[in-house]
Formats: C-alpha cells, structure tokens, sequence
C-alpha cells in the first residue's frame, strides 16, 4: 500500500502551488484582479493541505497541516516592486510567464489528485476517494483560470 | 389638481389599489416659473433619464426652449408620475455653463476651436496610432446615457471599424452585474420581469435595492399597493435604513461583503423546508444537486454569525419568500457594487427557478439597472458584450455580425470578451492603450481611487477625448473637449429596465456648436474613411432613424428582437417592450413563460463563467452541462470581502445615492430645487458608533483608507453599527479648487474606495472597504446637510427637515385620462 506515498506527493505539491499562487499574487499587484483571483484560490490549497494533512494520520504520516507562506519581506518587496513597474510595458509579459507556469503547477497538482483518486479506488477507500474528488475541481478550477486569464491578457501583450 | 412640494414629499401623494387592479393614474407635472400650460407651444414625447425606470414624459417647449415637463397617463410604466429628479432636473439643459465650442489643449490648456481642427486632432492621433501599433492602441470609455442609435453606430466603429476589443461602459459601474447574473441562469440576458408585477406581488423582495431613492416611481407604484387592500409584505435586504426598510414585514441588514451566506440560508431555508417546485426544477433547471451540496452548508445559524443578522430574522424572511404565491424580487447597487456580486445575485434568480416564479403575473424577477440606457449598451455591443447579445466565443454569432456588418470575420475582435472598464484603464496605465475617448461619463469622480485615476489620465502619453455637456473633473484632464446635445435636443430611442423601448424626440436645438452624439460618431467614421469588405462605406446611415432601422436588422432572431418596431410605431404608441417582432408585434410583457429559454447552445450569449475566478465556461464545458437549453441553477460559496477592518480602519465603508442627484450632479447640481435638498457632502454613522466616540450630528468629520481622506459633515442615521456610508455623487466642479481636491481635502467617496471588482461581472466594488473615522471640528450646533426625507433620515435631534417650498411645488393630478 503506497497511498502514503501519494498524500505525501500532494501535500507536497498543494504547499507548492500555494505559494505559486501567493508569489504570483505579490508580482502583479497592480493587476488588481490577478491580486484577488489568486489570492482567493490560495484558499483553497491552503484548506486542501490542511484536510491532507487529516487524512495523512491514517496512514502514519505526519504533515504539517498550515501551508507555508512565503517569506514576509520578500513578499512585501515584490509587491513594492509590482508597484514601481505598474506603469511599464514588460510585467505584460511577466505575467503572461506567470500564468504559464501557474497553469503547468495547477495541471500537475490536479494529476496528483487524479493519482489519489485511483489509489483510493483500488484499495476501495470510499472517504479518500471523496475526498479526492471533492478536491481535484477546485485545483482544476486554477489551471482553467490560468489558461483563461493568459487567452484574455495575451493579444495585447503581444499585439501592443 | 393639487400643488405638492417634490422635495419634502418626493413620491407625492397615494392613489391605492389592491391586488390585481389597474394602477390609477396620477399626472405630474412641472412648469419654469410661472408658466401654465396654455403658455407651452410644443409638447414632445420622452422619457425620463436621470435614472433607468423609462418613465414616459412630454417635454414642454416655448420660444425654442425647453420650460417643463408632464407625465404621460398612457405610458405603462408610470400612469403620469414622475420623480424629483425629472420634475426638475431638465433645468440643467439650459443652464449657462454648457459646453458649446470644441476644445483642445494648448500649451498645456484647454483653449476653443472649431470641429474641425478637433475632429482632425482625434482623427489623426487614431490613424497614427493605428500605424504604429494597431488597434490595441484604442479604447472606448461610454455611458449609460446615450441613445440606442449611438451605441450601436459606436459598437460598429470601434468593433467592427477600428477593430479594438477595447469598448466598455461606465454601465460596468451600475448594471454589468445584473447582465452577468442573467447570463448565468439563463445563459443570456435579458430583464425576466415587468413593472406590472408589482401590481399582483404578494411578496416583495428588495436585495440591496433603495428602490425609493433609485426608481422613485417604481417605489411609488409599490407605496400605491401598500396603501390598497390586500398589500404585498416586503422583505429588504440594505445595511441602511431605507424609507423601503421602514416599510419592510422584515428588514435584514447583513454586514457589508457578506450577501451571499446570507442568499445561501436562505435558499437553505426554502430547500429544507420543502418550498420549491420540483416538477418545474426537473423539467426546466440543470445543477441543483449542486446547489443543495452547497447551501446544506449554510444553515440561519450559520449565516447569522457570519453575517451578524438575527436568526429569527433570516428564518421568517425565508419563510415569506418560500411561501409566497407571487413572488416579485428586485436586485440593485447592494448587491452589484458589493463583494462577490454576480454569486449572490445569481442566489436571488436560482430562487425563482426552483420555485418555479417566472414569467407569470406577479412572480417578477427584475435584476435592476441604474441607469437610463444602460440596458442599450448592453443590447447594442457598447459595453464588453458583441450586438444583439451575440456571443463572442460562437463562431457562428460571429460570422452573423460579419454579414451583417458586410465585413470578414477576423476584423472583428473575438479572441476574448471584450475589454472590460476596469481593464481598459488598467492597459491605459500600462501604456498599451495610448487613446482613450471618454464619452458621457466623469471617471475622475466615478471610479474607484481617484488618485489613481487622476493619474492614469493625467499621462502625457495618453490621448484622452471627452465628449460631454458640461465641464468636469474629466474634461480637465482631456487634450481633446467635443460639446454634445443631450435628451431634448437629439432624436433617438432608449429600453429600461423592464425591456420598455421609448422613443425620445429632439425638442430643442442644441445650445452653441454642440453636436448630437451620434452626428459626433458619423463624422468620426466618415473621417477616418471606415470602409466595409465592398469598399462602400461602413456605415450605412446618415440619421437616427436610418440607425435605428440598421439596429432591427442586426437584432432579427436575437432574444432582444427590435424588428416589430419603428419611430412610427414609437409616435403612435411610446413604451413598448422587447422582443417586439412578427410573432409579438405589441411587445413581450414577461420573458420566460412556460420554462422556455434562450440558453440553447447555439443561441445562447454566453456559456458562463467560474463564480469564484471569473473564467468563461468553455463551449464544450456547457454542451455538457447544458445541451437542451434550460436554466442554470449556480451555487456558490462565501469568500470572505478582501479589505476587512483592522485596528487602525475598524469600519466599513459604502458609498451609494441618495434621491435627489444623479451620478456626478453634472445635471442635477444645476437644478436649484435639487441642489438645495442635498447640497453637500456628508458621512452616516450609527447612533451607537456615534455615542462610542463622543460623536455628534454635524460634527466635521475626516474618513481615511489607505487610498486618501475625505472631510464630510455627520449624520447620524439608522446605518448598521460598524458602517459609515458616503454618497458618491460630489466631486469638485463646483468647488473653489475647481478639478481636484486641494491638499489632500477630498470630498469624492471614491478618493477612498479601492481597486477591486467581481471576478464575474469586472464589476467594481464600492461597499467593502475598511475606514478609520477621526473629528476634525464640532458641529457648532449646526447639522449635516443630509437629506431627512430618506435613508439618511436622522435618527437622533431633529435637524431641520428637507423642503423645497414654493419653488418645488409641482402640480398633480390624480385619475388624469389617457
């Protein structure tokens, strides 16, 4: 039985992908919506980490269950930064690299979940399956939003 | 006949009716000084504009000017009456400050010229930057107050012209919620309601909505039926207390940014108890398993801690909502300018669904506008969305717009939604966006965080033309001022809120050289040599009515179908509602009768949108979800406001109206009558908050957020404790300091108001931000000059009340013949 294995993994990579999100928020600070939107869905990495966390204790692992936040002052000088560069051109593509990557991150967290899912399903655990599946849509959700958020913010990046 | 001061008594006096019955009639008017009706030489039918209820009015002209105004006792959406703001505020049409020549800045001012060398400044600045980036380069900031034939003539230019996606609305400020909340549970838009559904209601629920203050004479028809036998019970949702919460069976008063708990307990409520229809739900809904996982969530405990309302209170506002038998329900500001906008306003639509509430007398959705016209920029391609409520990721709508356009498809931007307000000035900022033209609007005191704003247009790389009527903070900032006519002195047709098309006929000339909007836009077009696939020229009309005529073709087949009407139609019957066509040729009164949609996939205007991130549903996503065209049942969670009070800023702050202005009172700061009943700003507080401090009514008061300082004088009101409200409507045209606040003495709320809007609707947020409170003088005895006849009712001392005297009085005649 491996799915210790698996928890590990997502646990792991839902840390990460919090801090994707709440990096990326800092870096486009004066993108007002792409500062809320990923704000908003760190929540939900934030609330899968700690469930994982839960669920990991079955299986003899101990996870922290506080996502981590990324460092205070670097956090507070990139949102200085964010605002110095507000009036330039290149955070266009700044922040079309953002959502690329953010895109790849939530993809492969959501895979994760897909992981769990399976695992749960052939050792027949009918709570972690649920669990699962109660979660992959909302990390889903973020590489949705990636993809659609870099379609919209693109042509005038690269047209302009 | 009887004489009644407007302004103490702004919804005039009662003609009762009970449930079922006709609306009596009741004719307002109101004449220049003196004057009687048999002084006037011309009527000319109208309709009202200084908000979106369409009431329909004959403007009095005598010796080429305009004098007065009258109801008009056939029009369906008012039977005579009007509001305080219609009775007077046409005044500001003839008012002596008008802007009447061309301007262009010089040397850094702004000095007169002639159209001319105007129009060739705007007209080369756009071919240069066409050149040297593109289209990208060329944005589009309107209105919620041109006419349809402007919009659509605009929408043509700027889409299919010029080729931007780059064309919004200050309608984003005011309505963009409602359409995005329609859009979807229904998958289009398009008002569910009528007016006449306050005739029949058994329950009334206003969510957010001061109808009293926003559609006085809606607020009217509402006050006639609970005068009458068998009076509707209301529930009202608002922070403050309303004249409507007074009024109201139940009055929740939830804490700002937390609508959508309290939507979610309360659809608990009528789930768990049974009160919905499930044979309609099965037939003609999809995703209320969904909304069931969700809202078991939010039981009235729940919600009552979050949003700190009684439990009680939530339970039995449930329980009249649940067991109405004619549920009407209306929706404004409260809810649109709040945090998580379209998922609470969507709560209020998936409570007629499931309870099967629509298209029947009396069981009304109406997702309200706030503005005249605004339901035009939506309908007609000016505000984010493509003409005729086509959607901009069909393909084939697309290439419906091209034939009709006569142009190749790839001119016509669809790569996304078009650009929304918010973004517009945020690529302004950035750069990309190097011309911006302005028309109708002043977002140097309407939008969020003024400095910014101010600063944003204030560029020495960006081209700012305005359009407008009178000088503002807006055009003080612009290179390019084009002086336009405005209603009565321009002929075109306008919708409101309930789907009512009216046709407005110039009365007047315009004063000096100001042009007609759209005569503005035609010039524009010719100018820059805008040609369609044939090289014939792009647009194919010369005048309003040619507009119009090009309008009905481009909305044949599409939910608002125009093709029924005509300026002849509109002369012998004014007010008639959409879809007028073939099949309905006297108009639609209710949409969605019998649970049929316009959300099949091929017909529908969007596929949806992420409550929570805002991104679109893609085609495939819906053809799944949703491939016979029903409506959607949306569920959504609580995400808590993203600005919460801290120590240092322990309220929340709301901006919002108040009854007598309009918008930045470029009009109704000139009307004497008005001007005189709200003359200056001010700050509502709680009485507990007030006492806490040591606070007291006039007192000079300073509010601060992170974004700036605000000086006002207090009143203390019924607002929720922990609140401090703001009107929204003064800014500094008619201060000594002329454009902008000097040294930091702000009055503009939106000084104070943050960047931030629904990731659903891009509609900003004015109601969640947090705010410290400091004194800066006592009152010395004297008051705020809030008003007292409305929600800024004081509730402590007895400041002297609002009146208007002689010079408000206004005739009324009640039972009038149409």
């Amino acid at each position: 039985m491996k799915l210790d294995l698996a928890i590990e993994e997502l646990h792991r990579s839902e840390n990460e992908l919090y801090t994707v999100l709440l990096s990326m928020s800092d870096r486009h600070k004066v993108d007002h919506e792409v500062f809320y939107v990923t704000r908003d869905m760190a929540r939900w990495s934030e609330q899968h980490v700690a469930e994982l966390a839960e669920a990991g204790r079955e299986f003899g692992l101990e996870l922290d269950p506080e996502a981590k936040h990324p460092a205070g002052l670097l956090e507070s000088l990139q949102h200085k930064a964010s605002e110095l560069t507000g009036r330039r051109s290149a955070p266009g593509l700044l922040l079309l690299a953002d959502l690329r990557h953010l895109y790849r991150e939530a993809g492969g967290t959501a895979l994760d979940w897909e992981l769990l899912a399976q695992g749960a399903q052939g050792a027949k655990n009918k709570e972690l399956l649920d669990f699962a599946e109660r979660c992959q849509p909302q990390t889903l959700r973020v590489s949705t939003w990636a993809k659609a958020k870099l379609k919209e913010s693109s042509p005038q990046v690269l047209a302009s | 006949m009887g004489r009644v001061d407007r302004i103490a008594e702004p919804w005039g006096s009662r003609t009762p009716y009970g449930p079922g019955e006709n609306w009596p009639i009741r004719v307002d008017a109101y004449l220049d000084g003196g004057l009687t009706e048999d002084d006037v030489d011309r009527w000319v039918p109208s309709a009202t504009i200084l908000h979106s209820n369409g009431d329909g009015l004959d403007i009095a002209v005598k010796d080429g000017r305009i004098v007065g105004v009258r109801g008009r006792a056939e029009d369906r959406v008012n039977h005579g009456r009007l509001g305080p703001k219609d009775l007077f505020g046409w005044q500001a049409n003839n008012s002596p400050d008008r802007l009447t020549r061309p301007l262009v800045r010089r040397d850094g001012e702004l000095v007169e010229t002639d159209w001319d060398t105007a129009m060739d400044a705007v007209v080369g600045k756009v071919h240069e930057l066409l050149e040297e980036q593109g289209p990208s380069a060329i944005g589009f900031y309107t209105t919620g107050q041109l006419f349809i034939e402007d919009y659509y003539t605009l929408g043509l230019v700027a889409h299919g012209g010029i080729g931007t996606n780059h064309v919004d609305g200050n309608t984003r400020l005011c309505t963009a919620t409602a359409a995005a909340a329609l859009k979807e549970s229904f998958a289009c838009d398009g008002q569910p309601g009528s007016y006449t559904d306050v005739d029949s209601a058994d329950v009334i629920a206003l969510y957010g909505h001061n109808v009293a203050e926003t559609q006085t004479v809606l607020w009217t028809r509402m006050l006639d039926r609970l005068a009458g036998p068998n009076p509707p019970k209301l529930v009202c949702v608002d922070p403050r207390l309303t004249p409507v919460a007074k009024q109201a069976a139940v009055h929740l008063a939830p804490r700002p940014g937390t609508n959508v708990p309290l939507m979610n307990a309360l659809l608990h409520e009528i789930l768990r108890n049974g009160w919905y229809d499930q044979a309609y739900v099965d037939a003609h809904a999809v995703g209320f398993d969904e909304l069931q996982r969700q809202v078991e969530k939010y039981p009235p405990e729940v919600a009552a801690e979050i949003c700190d309302v009684p439990v009680e209170q939530i339970r039995e506002a449930a329980r009249l909502i649940g067991t109405a038998e004619r549920l009407l329900s209306t929706v404004l500001q409260g809810f649109y300018q709040s945090h998580q906008a379209t998922a609470a306003a969507v709560q209020v639509n998936n409570i007629h669904i499931v309870r099967g509430m629509l298209g029947r007398p009396g069981c009304g959705l109406l997702q309200m506008n706030g503005q005249p016209t605004a339901e035009n920029t939506r309908e007609c391609g000016a505000d984010g969305d493509l003409p005729g409520f086509r959607n901009w990721d069909n393909d084939a709508h697309v290439a419906d717009l091209a034939r009709v356009w006569n142009l190749e498809q790839i001119e016509i931007p669809h790569y996304a939604p078009p650009t929304h307000a918010m973004q517009i000035f945020r690529y302004a900022e950035q750069g990309s966006i190097r011309f911006l033209w302005i028309i109708g609007t002043n977002p140097a005191v309407s939008l969020p965080e003024l400095r910014r704003i101010r600063s944003i247009l204030g560029q020495e790389r960006l081209f700012v033309v305005v359009q407008d009527i009178f000088p503002t903070e807006t055009t003080e900032l612009a290179d390019v001022v084009l002086p336009a006519a405005t209603w009565g002195e321009k002929t075109g047709t306008f919708t409101n809120a309930d789907r009512t098309v009216h046709l407005s006929e110039k009365a007047v000339e315009p004063p000096g050289e100001a042009k007609a909007d759209l005569d503005i836009f035609l010039d524009f077009a010719r100018r820059l040599g805008l040609e369609d696939k044939d090289g014939e020229p792009l647009v194919k009309w010369s005048d309003p009515e040619g507009a119009f005529e090009g309008w009905k073709e481009c909305s044949r087949g599409r939910p608002c179908d125009y093709t029924g009407l005509s300026y002849a139609k509109l002369r012998s019957r004014n007010g008639i509602q959409w879809p007028c066509n073939e099949e309905n040729p006297d108009g639609t009164e209710r949409l969605y009768a019998d649970g049929k949609f316009w959300a099949a996939p091929d017909h529908c205007e969007e596929y949806g949108r992420d409550m929570v991130t805002g991104a679109p549903v893609t085609e495939t996503e819906y053809k799944a979800l949703n491939p016979d065209g029903k409506a959607i049942v949306k569920a959504a969670e609580y995400l808590p406001p993203h600005e919460l009070p801290s120590e240092q800023y322990p309220f929340q702050l709301i901006t919002g109206r108040t009854l007598y202005h309009f918008h930045t009172r470029t009009k109704t700061g000139r009307a004497p009558q008005l001007q005189a009943a709200a003359p200056e700003v001010w700050v509502e507080m709680s009485a507990g908050d007030a006492a806490d401090r040591g606070l007291g009514e006039g007192d000079l008061l300073e509010i601060s957020t992170p974004r700036g300082r605000v000086e006002a004088r207090l009143r203390i009101s019924g607002i929720r404790p922990g609140v401090v409200f703001l009107p929204f409507h003064y800014g500094y045209w008619d201060t000594a300091d002329g454009g902008q606040p000097a040294d930091g003495h702000g009055r503009a709320a939106n000084e104070l108001t943050l960047t931030a809007w629904d990731a659903v609707s891009k509609q900003p947020i004015f109601k969640t931000a947090a705010a410290a409170v400091r004194r800066l003088a006592e009152s010395g005895g004297s008051p705020s000059a809030a008003p007292t006849t409305t929600a800024s009712a004081p509730v402590t001392g007895s400041p002297p009340p609002t009146t208007g005297g002689r010079a408000a009085e206004a005739e009324e005649l009640v039972g009038g013949t149409a």
